[in-house]
This record gives C-alpha cells, structure tokens and sequence, in this order.
C-alpha cells in the first residue's frame, strides 16, 4: 500500500516534529484577527469619546458642585448614560468576535488549523480582556479628569489619589472586560448574530430594571446583576441607616464581577469541545 | 507516537507514518435522517482520489467528520492513523478546502493567512510564498469581501497549503473558477500527489474528476457506490450501444429487434435516431443494407465516466426534479 508514497508519503517521526503548541501563538493569532478589522480602532475610540463625554456633560449639569459633600464629587465622572453604553458596545463587540467566525464559517477555517477548541476561545476571551480592560481604563480615567477638570472651575475638585476616587475608578475600568467577556460567552453559547446581541443586551441591561431594592427578594436577584454591581461600587456614599431600600455589599458587588465572566466563559469552553462545529 | 495495530492501522515500517484518510463504518444521523451510512474507505499517498456523489449524498459531512468538526454518530475516521481532533494544532498535518466563503470579508487575504499561520507556529514568510503559490500576490492586501469566488477559492488553496501538509482535502474546489484557473487547480492536484502527497478532492462533476483523478470513492445516499480507479470505474458502464439514425426508424426497429437487439427511439421527429443495443455496428450496417434501409449516422457509444456515474448514482440522487409530464 506504500508503493505510490514518496518520501514525503512516508515521514519519519523525526522529521514530523512540529513546534510545541504554545498558548501564546493563539493568543497572537487573535490579536492579529482583532486588530485586522478595521471596525475595531473606530469602535473602540468612539465608544472612549463617547463614556468621557457623558462624563462631561454630567458634570456641566451638576449645579449643585461645591455646596455638596467632597465624597459625592467623584460620582459626577460615572454617569450611567455613558456607562450603560459602554457595557452596551463592549458586550456586542464581545460577542462579534466568535459569532462573526459563526455566521461566515471562518469558525470551521479556525477549527481545522486549531483542533483545541477550548484553547481557541481562551486566547479569543484573553485578548478580549485585554483589549476591554485597557478601553475601560482609558475611558474611565479620561471621564474623571475631564470631570475634574470642569469641577476644578467651581475649586471643588478632588485629586485621583483620594481615597473615595480608587474603586469607582477600578470598577468602571473594570466594566467593559466583565461585560464584553459574558458577551463572548454568549456567543459562543448560541452562536447566531441577532440572538446573542439580544440576549447580551438583555441580560446585561435590561434584565436588572425588572428588579428593585425595595424588596428582599427582589433587591437580591438584582444584585446579582452586574449593572447593579457597578452602581454599588461606583457609589461613594454609605447608604443611608434609614433608608427603606436593601443595598448590595461591596464584596458582594466584587464577587458578581468575577462571577459572570468566570461562568459565561467556562461555559463556552465546555460547549464549544463538545458541540459540532 | 502510537505502536502500530495492524496492517490497516495507517502504519508503515516502524517508526514511519503513512499518511491515509482512513473512514470506517462512518455513520451520521441527524435528528433520525440518515447523511452518513456505515461508510468505509481509504484514501492513500501519491494519487489524487476523488470523492464523487450527487448533491446531499454526504460528502461534506463526510469531510468534516473526518476533521473532526462533527463527531459521527458511530464509526471512525482517522488521518494518518489518529483522529484529526487529537492534534493541538491541525495546519501541519491536514490542509483544507471546505468552503471559499468561510473567512472574514473585513480582513485581508495577508490579514486571514497571517492569524492562521500564527495559530500554528508558521513562519510569516509562508504567507507571502502561499500567497505567490496560487497567484493573489497583487491582491495580498485587499479585503477578502471584495474578492470574486475564484479568488476565494486561490485563497482558500492558500490557506490549505500554509503548514505544507502531507494530507490535503479539497470540498469542491473549482467552483466559480474560470477555465485557466481550473487548469491551474487541475495541475496543482496532480503535483501535491506526484510530490508524494494524499490527495482528497470532492466534486459533483464527474467530468472534473475525470481529468483529474486516479481514484475515485463514489457516494449516494451516504453509503458507498464504488471505491476503485478511474479507469475501472468508467468501464463498469452497461450503457455501451450504437446510435443509428435513419428516415425509415420504424422499418429498422422491426428489422433490428428480429436480430436480437434492444431498441430505443431517440431524437425528434424528422432526424429519428435509435439508440441500439445487442448488436455491433458492422451487423447493424449489414442488416440495414440487405433491407434496403438508408442509415445516415452509424456511432459506436464509448462508456464516459458521466455516464457510469449518473447510472450508478441514479437510485441515489436525493433531490431530482420533477419528471416532465
């Protein structure tokens, strides 16, 4: 049966001795797919604009700058407006990067040159955190100093180094990876392009206004949601001892930032090993 | 590596691999339909072998299996005597053409080649040289959305071609390709298998494996027709006669079928042909002169690959258009 074979037909074990598969060629290969498309840059710098901007313009509204207590001024740089939109841009744009490899079948090129499908989505939702964490960052510090900036025309800023300033600052920057990471893991779940943004969008955004912390139960379920994790942690103030409403945890807040992404992509890396392609 | 089990395991000599396709009982049903029956076959080095079947007779799904992006139902398919799906990186030992459309239109071809050939370890100078290879040099770095289906089908060529695999399988691969560039696939076939390579080629046409092919694995239905060369194959043809034509049809049949053969009326009205089998030309011609029946074609039929392959196929074609009432 070996009489056609030439000696390429027939390799000796030495010779088809390939270079180990690293972990961080997958990870490079992503980030070549990322920064290919050249919706990518624009995206990314107007969804930055745009949450530094809403930053601005919430600022500009605060009439009440310099009369209010120091601990609220940091709050003027996060408002929802711009935050809701990031989360919005950043769990879509997670899910586009595997349900645009579903919808045109790149999915299947992806898979034949990488058998190791779970590798594949690893090194997609790395380069994915990455990517979001460095926009959130720039958005969030640029939406502090912007709106610092404007206060410090009232004398009513506070320094970055403040210590109200730190976590809402981190849990701003921290929203957009969390978010774009639970779309990721979304896509890979249902794989077709209107459906995951519909969902990502859902549970993201919508799926929270339902609940409210007026009661047990109900202020509970809405703290397991990540938009209420990041207004808890955004928030500078101590809730009010008499207030009627139920307020989330900061620990808590933290454990539901881990949470979604963690279970989105160890869900996606189950499915995708077992699925047909 | 694994010890070797067998004569049928993929294995040489010791120590040495032998690059078959190796499919056996494959099966794959979908939701209780049947697209894959207990298929068997093997595909070896240093021939081009032709995977042939009407529309929806399996063979996609058989490609993919054999890739491991479907599990099958039950059987097996290795490459190289192991399951594709057991390799961490796949472009060093399969190279495929499934689909020219499954890339990402926003990239560029350079853009595509470049991730893929990272994903694995390869050289980016092996891009350009692929690229060179099938000819996108100049359009290298346009948007893939912009690119007419042969150029697709080149890249998609390329892209097979990036780990310089010694197993390569092409899903139709000369769709919307023009004449020279069908030339062009034809040549580049035969030279992956003169060089030693597994080559693995599906098609619908019979008329492309013809020219392109040593071997053929003929599906219908999802189960086996025929494994065997080409040569073989288009000998098994039963359809063989002669076409007679004649103004006198009527009077020859009667002549023609008191001989011993089979007639049957072709053509129009006006220029009658009859498509006789039974009997060789020379005795037809005889028969025709002694009754004084004017022949104005006398054709001897030879078996084309088309024709035994649309004979062998015909109880398996699953979706046929309605016959003319």
């Amino acid at each position: 049966m070996t009489t056609h074979a030439s000696a390429l037909a027939t390799t000796s074990a030495a010779s088809l001795a390939e270079p180990p598969a690293r972990f961080h060629d997958l990870i490079a290969s992503e980030w070549i797919k990322m920064r290919s498309l050249r919706s990518t840059p624009w995206a990314l710098a107007f969804i930055t604009l745009f949450v530094i901007g809403s930053g601005a313009v919430a600022t500009l509204a605060d009439k009440a700058a310099g009369s209010e207590p120091g601990s609220f001024l940091a709050y003027d740089a996060f408002p929802s407006t711009g935050y809701m939109t990031l989360m919005l841009v950043a769990g879509s744009m997670g899910a586009l990067t595997v349900v645009s490899e579903y919808s045109s079948g790149l999915i299947r090129t992806t898979t034949v040159a990488v058998p190791a499908r779970g590798a594949v989505v690893l090194a997609k939702a790395v380069v994915t955190a990455v990517l979001w964490t460095a926009v959130g960052t720039a958005a969030s510090i640029g939406s502090f100093l912007v709106s610092q900036a404007i206060l410090d025309g009232h004398d009513a800023s506070v320094p970055i180094t403040h210590s109200d300033v730190f976590r809402p600052l981190v849990a701003s920057a921290l929203l957009a990876p969390v978010c774009a990471l639970v779309g990721l893991g979304l896509g890979v779940l249902l794989r077709h392009a209107a459906g995951t943004m519909l969902t990502s969008v859902f549970t993201l955004l919508m799926l929270p206004t339902m609940f409210s912390e007026s009661n047990r139960w109900s202020a509970d379920v809405k703290h397991t949601m990540v938009s209420a994790a990041w207004t808890r942690l955004v928030q500078t103030w101590e809730p009010d001892p008499g207030s009627l409403g139920y307020t989330a945890t900061l620990p808590g807040s933290w454990i539901v930032y881990a949470l979604w992404p963690l279970v989105a992509v160890a869900l996606a890396v189950l499915v995708v090993r077992r699925r047909d392609v | 590596m694994i010890a070797a089990h067998g004569p049928m395991t993929g294995r040489g000599p010791p120590g040495r691999v032998v690059h078959v396709i190796e499919v056996n009982e494959l099966t794959k049903r979908y939701d209780g339909k049947t697209a894959v029956d207990q298929l068997s076959f093997t595909v070896r080095p240093g021939q081009v072998t032709g995977f042939l079947g009407p529309n929806g007779a399996g063979k996609s799904t058989t490609l993919r299996m054999i890739l491991g992006l479907e599990a099958p139902t039950s059987g097996t398919a290795t490459v190289s005597a192991v399951p594709f799906r057991s390799h961490a990186r796949g472009l060093r030992h399969v190279g495929a053409l499934l689909d020219a459309g499954q890339v990402h239109g926003g990239r560029t071809a350079t853009a595509h080649l470049s991730a893929l050939a990272r994903s694995n370890g390869i050289s980016p100078r092996r891009v350009d040289e692929v690229l060179y290879e099938v000819g996108l040099t100049d359009a290298a770095n346009r948007r893939i959305g912009g690119f007419s289906l042969g150029m697709k089908q080149r890249l998609g060529v390329a892209t097979a071609l990036l780990g310089d695999p010694p197993v390569l399988m092409f899903d139709e691969p000369v769709n919307g390709m023009d004449p020279e560039g069908v030339l062009w696939m034809r040549r580049l076939f035969q030279r992956l298998a003169a060089e030693g390579r597994t080559v693995f080629l599906s098609s619908h046409l019979m008329s492309e494996m013809e020219n392109t092919a040593d071997q053929l694995v003929v599906i219908g239905r999802g189960r086996l027709i025929a494994a065997e060369s080409v040569r073989d194959f288009a000998a098994r043809s039963t359809g063989l006669g002669v076409v007679v034509g004649t103004r006198q049809a009527a009077e020859l049949t009667t002549v023609l079928t008191a001989a011993g053969a089979s007639v049957e009326p072709e053509g129009s009205a006006g220029a009658e042909k009859l498509a006789v089998t039974g009997l060789p030309t020379d005795r037809i011609a005889a028969l025709a002169f002694e009754n004084g029946i004017l022949l104005n074609e006398l054709t001897s039929r030879t078996a084309s690959l088309e024709e035994a392959f649309m004979e062998l196929t015909a109880d398996s074609v699953e979706y046929q258009a309605g016959q003319p009432r």
